[in-house]
C-alpha cells in the first residue's frame, strides 16, 4: 500500500457518504413536511452534493487515471460504493430522516474537526470548509429531535423508533481497517475509533434533552469498507446513473 | 490594441466591480470571494473561493470574470478555485455590511457567534432596527441566507448567516 492509493480510496469513502446522503435527501425536494423543512432539507442536500464534489474530485486526482468526479460518482457499481450503510437507509417518516441526520452530523463534526489537522492539505482545506456547514446542520437535527421527541405522544413514539432502528449502524461510524491505520500513522487519517466516547456524549444530551432513550449497544451491522451494502443503494444507484448509463458521456 | 502588458491591479480593478449574482447589490470584492490575481506561466489567474462548498453562482462568476477580461482584450486568462483560507462572514466589510442592511437583509455578526445546539443571537431586523425578530427557517432564498420576521414591523427578512 502507498500513500497515494490509501489517499485515494480513503478520499473515496468520505466522497461516496457526501454523496450518497446528498442524493438521499434530494429526494425529499418537494415533499418536505412543511416548506421551511423542504427548504432546510434540500439546502443540506447541496452542502453534502457540494462536499462530494470536492472530494470526488480529490479522489479522482489521486488516482491519477485521468477521470473526473462524475466519472466516480456515475461510472461505479454498488461494490465499489464504500458509504456507511446508515447513509444509504431510505428516508422513512421525517423522525427517521431527523434521525439519521442527527448521527450523521454530529459524527460529522466530531471527524472533520479532526480531518482539519490532518497532514493532507486539500484533505485539510475541504475539512474546514465543510466544518462550519456541518454544524448548521447539526443544529437542524438537534431542533428537530427536541420538537419531535419533547412533543405530542406520537412523535415522541415516532422518534424513539427511529432511534431504535437506526442505532445499529451507528456502529460503523467508528471502525477502522488496515487502511485507516496505515493513513493514521502518516497522519492523514483521523482516528474514528477514538471519537466513539465524544458522539456518545453529544448524543446522549440531544435525545435525554427530547425525553428519549439511548438505546443500547448491541449487534451492529457493518460492510461498507468492503463495498458490501444493504439493498438500498443498489435501488439510489439504479435512479442516479441512468442518464449517464443509458446515454454515456451526454453532456447537457 | 493593448500595446504594454496590463498590470495585475488593472486586472483586479477591472474585475473587482463584479455585482454576486444573488446579492447584487454587493460585489465579489466585497464578499471576499474574490481573493488574488497572479501573473503564472504566462497567465493570468485569478483565484476565487466559494461561500458555500456547493455554491452554485460560481460557475457564472467565472463566466463573467472571463467575459470582462476578454472583452477588455485579454484572453490569456484562468480561473482558479481554492478552498483555503476558508472564507467566512468575517471578510465582510463594515460597508458591505451597510450595503445588505440597505437591501433588506440583515448582515451577519462576527462568525464566532455561531454555538453548537442553539439558536443564533439576537438579530436586528434590517428595516426598523427592532430586536423583536423571530427564526421561521434556519435555511432560505439561498445557501448563505436564513429566514426570519420582525414582530414590531411584521416583515419577513433574510439574514445573511454567521459563517
Amino acid at each position: 500500500m502507498n500513500i497515494q492509493e490509501a489517499t485515494h480510496t480513503y478520499t473515496l469513502r468520505l466522497g461516496d457518504n457526501a454523496l450518497i446522503l446528498g442524493h438521499r435527501l434530494s429526494e425529499l425536494c418537494s415533499k418536505g413536511p412543511i416548506l421551511e423543512e423542504d427548504l432546510a432539507l434540500t439546502n443540506i442536500s447541496l452542502d453534502m452534493i457540494g462536499r462530494a464534489q470536492a472530494l470526488l474530485k480529490y479522489a479522482a486526482d489521486t488516482e491519477m487515471l485521468g477521470k473526473t468526479e462524475d466519472d466516480l460518482a456515475y461510472r461505479r457499481p454498488e461494490n465499489h460504493y464504500y458509504n456507511n450503510l446508515i447513509i444509504e437507509q431510505p428516508n422513512g417518516d421525517f423522525a427517521h430522516t431527523i434521525a439519521r441526520q442527527l448521527f450523521v452530523s454530529v459524527f460529522e463534526f466530531l471527524f472533520y474537526t479532526e480531518l482539519e489537522k490532518s497532514k493532507d492539505t486539500t484533505l485539510a482545506a475541504i475539512a474546514s470548509k465543510t466544518i462550519k456547514e456541518i454544524k448548521y446542520h447539526m443544529q437542524h437535527a438537534a431542533d428537530w429531535t427536541l420538537r419531535l421527541g419533547d412533543g405530542t405522544a406520537e412523535s415522541h413514539k415516532r422518534m424513539q423508533k427511529a432511534v431504535n432502528d437506526l442505532w445499529m449502524y451507528t456502529g460503523e461510524f467508528f471502525e477502522m481497517d488496515n487502511l485507516d491505520t496505515f493513513l493514521l500513522h502518516q497522519h492523514i487519517a483521523v482516528d474514528a475509533s477514538s471519537l466513539k466516547l465524544e458522539w456518545n456524549k453529544y448524543i446522549k444530551t440531544a435525545l435525554n434533552d427530547a425525553t428519549l432513550n439511548v438505546p443500547e449497544d448491541s449487534f451492529m451491522q457493518t460492510g461498507s469498507k468492503k463495498g458490501i451494502h444493504t439493498e438500498n443503494l443498489g435501488h439510489i444507484l439504479s435512479e442516479m446513473q441512468y442518464l449517464q448509463r443509458a446515454y454515456p458521456d451526454a453532456k447537457w | 490594441m493593448i500595446t504594454t502588458e496590463p498590470t495585475l491591479e488593472y486586472i483586479y480593478n477591472l474585475i473587482s466591480e463584479i455585482p454576486d449574482p444573488e446579492i447584487p447589490v454587493i460585489t465579489i470584492k466585497d464578499l471576499g470571494i474574490l481573493r488574488d490575481v497572479k501573473f503564472v506561466d504566462n497567465k493570468y489567474v485569478v483565484t476565487i473561493t466559494p461561500t458555500y462548498t456547493a455554491c452554485p453562482a460560481m460557475g457564472m462568476i467565472e463566466d463573467q470574470i472571463k467575459e470582462i477580461l476578454f472583452s477588455n482584450g485579454i484572453t490569456n486568462v484562468k480561473v482558479e478555485l481554492t478552498y483555503s483560507p476558508t472564507w467566512t462572514t468575517d471578510w465582510l466589510s463594515q460597508e458591505a455590511k451597510l450595503k445588505l442592511k440597505k437591501y433588506g437583509i440583515a448582515p451577519p455578526n462576527h462568525s464566532s457567534c455561531t454555538k453548537l445546539f442553539s439558536t443564533i443571537d439576537v438579530v436586528v431586523c434590517p428595516r426598523c432596527n427592532s430586536k423583536h425578530t423571530e427564526l421561521i427557517s434556519r435555511f432560505g432564498s439561498t445557501a448563505c441566507k436564513a429566514l426570519y420576521k420582525c414582530d414590531d414591523c411584521k416583515e419577513t427578512f433574510d439574514l445573511f448567516k454567521c459563517h
